[in-house]
């Protein structure tokens, strides 16, 4: 049996709004719901709704044969939710027809299996538990982060009870190998690994449009020859993509859609080829070996590893300060809180600021609200530092404890003070100058003396107007309440 | 091939970058072994670095064998009146000297020594516009008498120079463009100085600009086909061997600092407003404007009114050595310029390890990648770039490493090879 694995990454990010230094401490929202709404509103129409509608007809026209598979983060279904609900019911109508599979990945779009198990697991989890209620079907099938993948990770995932995930077909990783063969972990033999077939693959997702590449245009018919030409023990031809090649990275005007609708039915005719969801794969093909992946791997750029988030020293710092907060965050249960800290994961954060500026800057442009990395660091990091300051005021440690109820004290004096003065107000307002000047000059002090003394806490109030005066003076002070008057007259 | 250069200044005789830059060309020429440099000022002191090129005043080029065409260029010239912010650079000392010698009013005759010797300044004085007259004029004289294959004029002042060598020689001329009045005027631009920049540009086989920015005033602001016009970046020397500082930090707070003439074009006001910012969120920081300019006394007085003077500290001019200290002692360099053709002292700044936040309106944006580039009126930006580079340390590791290798990677001898590219491409074009 030949098959094809049609697969694609739906994705967008919580982009963060223009947050200043000066906003740390005094603001707590962090996103640009203007943008956000406007990308996703946008690439609903350009993308997810006219493929959608593609590929439901392309499944009731074949009857059961055309299959696809879908990840879909969990930042884009909450965008999906929240700005273009039309579109997760069209993703609905998908999964009814049974042909559709969806693959669980992190909740956050995080790259939290390089840093901490439990926090991935957990993401893992919330984002099944999503899909399940979303789409009614419980993920076999995982797919993490940008693909990224090692031994370890698959090992990981593989605990959690999937059968099967799929990564990037990295030529350092393969060497001589085809990524066309069904592989397995080396860790974990029980999880199999489909490697996804990166020339092909970007063929349609990069090349498409590209009217200096040599095979331009390219048609369903070209595409299938080329895949006829795969040696027939290859069993197995990966296609990853984004989503967003369907009428976004490629435009209507290409003809992407077109390409789209035409294949299935190529492929039936004049190739020995079917379409199968991951999880039929892993169930009907034979493992040949396993694949050894030491160091993580993932699909983005040249380098096929993970310095397209964490290849400069910004990255390293934003990502380490930000997991510095895990073990925080474990004991917290505040909703708000909670939402900011899957926010704050999200990969492309990351992306933004990376350095890599001539081989691959063209594709980190994309839809990047920042001028430069830098900008993207400084952003990012004055978003964390005030959500630092909030998750230490929601869950103070020991020093900062006794910082908070400092400050708590001081807002009451201060309350206090102001109530004070408000009631000097009032009655300023109801007697009017018809005193003396001179006995309201000693009232009116009196007034601030007693104003003052609220300050310290445990000190009494003759003590206090005695080291007012000894300020004022200049001279020592007797500490008695007594003297201090003379002292006072002295001073004036 | 033989250069016969016209410019203003030259190290160690200098105020500004205009020097500092034909100094470095010359420095990398030197290593060309197929171009030979005749340099000309107004006044040789002779005390200059002559190694890489050969100096001569135009001051010590006797004018009386030759009939003079006095006339002719200072009919051009001498209706100028001279107005402060036409003056490209200057220094207290100078200023001070404009004001006294101001009563002295315009006297208009030609001072020839015994041995028929014009005496030059070589400053930035209410004579300027005789001297740039005089200067064109003895460059006539030098025009017919060396021998040379083509001329290259560094900016206005020696435009006219560059002009009345060509007209004598018929040699091909190259002007070299540092900067424009747009640049110095902030956009009131002295029609007088346009003209006789306009004059040299039209007048000129090919114009060298040092930046894109400056490539597109000159296009857009003078009427030049584009297709004369070609950018050369400048570079900067490699740092000298520098004893263990003489001025000494004294504080534990972190340093900001911004260096240059207190002018507008360099845009002083936008530093003082982001320091506002920036000191209402943070106290262990001062910032620094060393340098001195007109507009010196009115950043003081801001200052002031934002009552941020215990943290914001003036140092007036700084000369030489104290320079490099106060790079030194920086935790950051600021170039907030409202337009700046080049910009060569963020690349000094780097080349002490010290990162730099520059205006996106400078030449110097176009090459520089290590640094963090704002747009001069965004004092928001400004503001966030100088309290995320203080306090995230990553940021600052980055600049310090990378800038470094950066900014040595910004050699003379390669600008040096491009403008040899244009002499080249120029005689071409002559013999076809």
């Amino acid at each position: 049996m030949k098959t094809i694995c049609l697969f694609f990454q739906v994705h967008q990010p919580f982009r963060l709004r223009r947050f200043r230094f000066f906003d740390i401490g005094n603001d707590q929202y962090y996103y640009d719901d203007y943008l956000n709404e406007s990308v996703v509103r946008k690439v609903a129409n350009h993308c997810y709704l006219p493929a959608n509608e593609i590929i439901l007809d392309l499944i009731k026209k074949h009857q059961g044969k055309f299959k696809v598979s879908f990840s879909i983060s969990g930042m884009a279904l909450e965008q999906f939710e929240l700005y273009a609900p039309e579109v997760l019911e069209s993703f609905r109508k998908l999964a009814q027809t049974g042909q559709v599979e969806f693959l669980a990945e992190t909740w956050a779009h995080s790259l939290a299996s390089l840093k901490d198990r439990e926090e991935f697991e957990m993401q893992v989890k919330m984002h099944a538990e999503r899909i399940k209620t979303l789409f009614g079907q419980e993920p076999t099938a995982f797919r993490n982060t940008e693909h990224i993948y090692s031994d370890e990770i698959g090992a990981m995932v593989a605990d959690m009870g999937y059968r099967v995930m799929l990564t990037e077909g990295a030529k350092h990783v393969l060497g001589w190998k085809s990524p066309n063969f069904l592989y397995a972990n080396a860790i974990n033999p029980k999880l199999k690994v489909l490697l996804r077939n990166f020339k092909l693959s970007d063929d349609i997702a990069f090349r498409f449009s590209n009217k200096s590449w040599n095979e331009w245009p390219l048609t369903a018919d070209k595409f299938v020859s080329w895949i006829n030409t795969i040696p027939p023990r290859e069993e197995v031809l990966n296609l990853f993509m984004d989503y967003e090649t369907f009428g976004e990275h490629q435009w209507a005007d290409t003809g992407i859609f077109e390409f789209l609708r035409a294949l299935p039915a190529i492929v039936f005719d004049k190739s020995t080829y079917q379409f199968s969801t991951p999880s039929e794969i892993a169930e009907k093909l034979y493992v040949v070996s396993a694949i050894h992946v030491p160091y993580p791997i993932s699909w983005a750029d040249e380098e096929r590893d993970l310095t397209a988030w964490l290849g400069n020293p910004l990255q390293e710092e934003a990502f380490n300060k930000l997991y510095s907060l895990k073990d925080k965050i474990r004991n917290l249960d505040d909703p708000g809180l909670k939402k900011d800290w899957y926010y704050l994961q999200n990969s492309d954060h990351f992306y933004y600021m990376c350095t890599k500026f001539f081989s691959d800057g063209s594709v980190h442009s994309y839809f990047n609200p920042y001028n430069s990395p830098y900008d993207a660091f400084i952003n990012y990091m004055n978003v964390l530092s005030d959500f630092m300051i909030r998750l230490n005021a929601a869950l103070p440690s020991t020093s900062e404890e006794k910082e908070l109820a400092r400050l708590y004290q001081m807002v009451r004096e201060k309350d206090e003070v102001i109530k004070k003065y408000e009631e000097k107000i009032r009655m300023g307002a109801r007697k009017p100058a018809s005193r003396k000047p001179a006995q309201k000059k000693v009232s009116s002090r009196k007034k601030e003396g007693t104003g003052t003394t609220r300050k310290p806490s445990g000190k009494k109030t003759g003590e206090k107007s005695a080291s007012d005066v000894r300020k004022k003076s200049g001279k020592k002070a007797p500490t008695t309440g007594k003297s201090s008057g003379t002292r006072k007259k002295s001073s004036k | 091939m033989r250069v016969l250069m016209f410019g203003w200044e030259f190290p160690p005789h200098i105020s500004g970058g205009l020097g500092t830059a034909s100094y470095g060309l010359t420095r990398g020429m030197s290593t060309l072994s197929d171009v030979d440099v005749l340099f000309v000022v107004p006044r040789a002191y002779g005390d200059e670095d002559q190694t890489a090129i050969r100096l001569i005043g135009a001051g010590d080029i006797p004018i009386t064998r030759k009939r003079l065409d006095i006339e002719s260029f200072r009919k051009k010239f001498d209706y100028l009146e001279v107005a402060s912010h036409l003056i490209p650079y200057m220094d207290p000392k100078e200023y001070e000297k404009i004001h006294s010698r101001e009563e002295a009013g315009n006297k208009r005759f030609l001072h020839i020594d015994e041995e028929g010797r014009i005496v030059f300044s070589g400053e930035y004085g209410p004579g300027l516009l005789d001297e740039i007259a005089n200067y064109a004029l003895v460059a006539g004289i030098i025009g017919r008498d060396e021998e040379f294959d083509l001329i290259h004029a560094h900016d206005w002042l020696a435009y006219p120079a560059g002009i009345a060598a060509k007209m004598a020689s018929g040699k091909p001329l190259i002007i070299h463009v540092h900067a424009t009045d747009f640049d110095r005027s902030g956009g009131s631009v002295n029609p007088d100085v346009y003209a006789i920049e306009k004059r040299g540009m039209e007048a000129a086989d090919r114009i060298i600009a040092v930046s894109n920015l400056t490539r597109s005033i000159v296009i857009e602001k003078y009427g030049i086909p584009p297709e004369k016009v070609v950018t050369v970046y400048n570079a900067v020397e490699p740092l000298e061997d520098h004893k263990p500082m003489g001025l000494r930090k004294g504080v534990d707070d972190k340093i900001v600092t911004f260096l240059g003439r207190i002018t507008m074009q360099k845009g002083p006001e936008y530093f003082i407003e982001a320091a506002f910012r920036v000191l209402k969120k943070m106290r262990n920081v001062r910032f620094i404007m060393a340098g001195s300019g007109d507009l010196m006394e009115k950043m003081i007085l801001r200052a002031a009114q934002l009552r941020i003077t215990d943290r914001f500290h003036f140092t007036g001019f700084l000369k030489g050595d104290d320079v490099f200290d106060m790079l030194r002692m920086s935790d950051l360099y600021i170039m907030p310029s409202v337009s700046e053709p080049f910009g060569i002292s963020p690349l000094e700044a780097m080349q002490s390890n010290v990162p730099v936040i520059i205006s996106r309106q400078s030449g110097v944006a176009e090459i520089l990648t290590y640094a963090i580039k704002v747009d001069f009126w965004d004092i928001d930006a400004i503001a966030d770039s100088i309290y995320g580079l203080l306090n995230y340390p990553a940021l600052s590791t980055m600049f310090k490493k990378y800038g470094k290798i950066e900014v040595d990677n910004l050699r003379w001898d390669e600008s040096a090879r491009q403008v040899r590219d244009v002499y080249y491409d120029v005689l071409n074009q002559g013999k076809s």
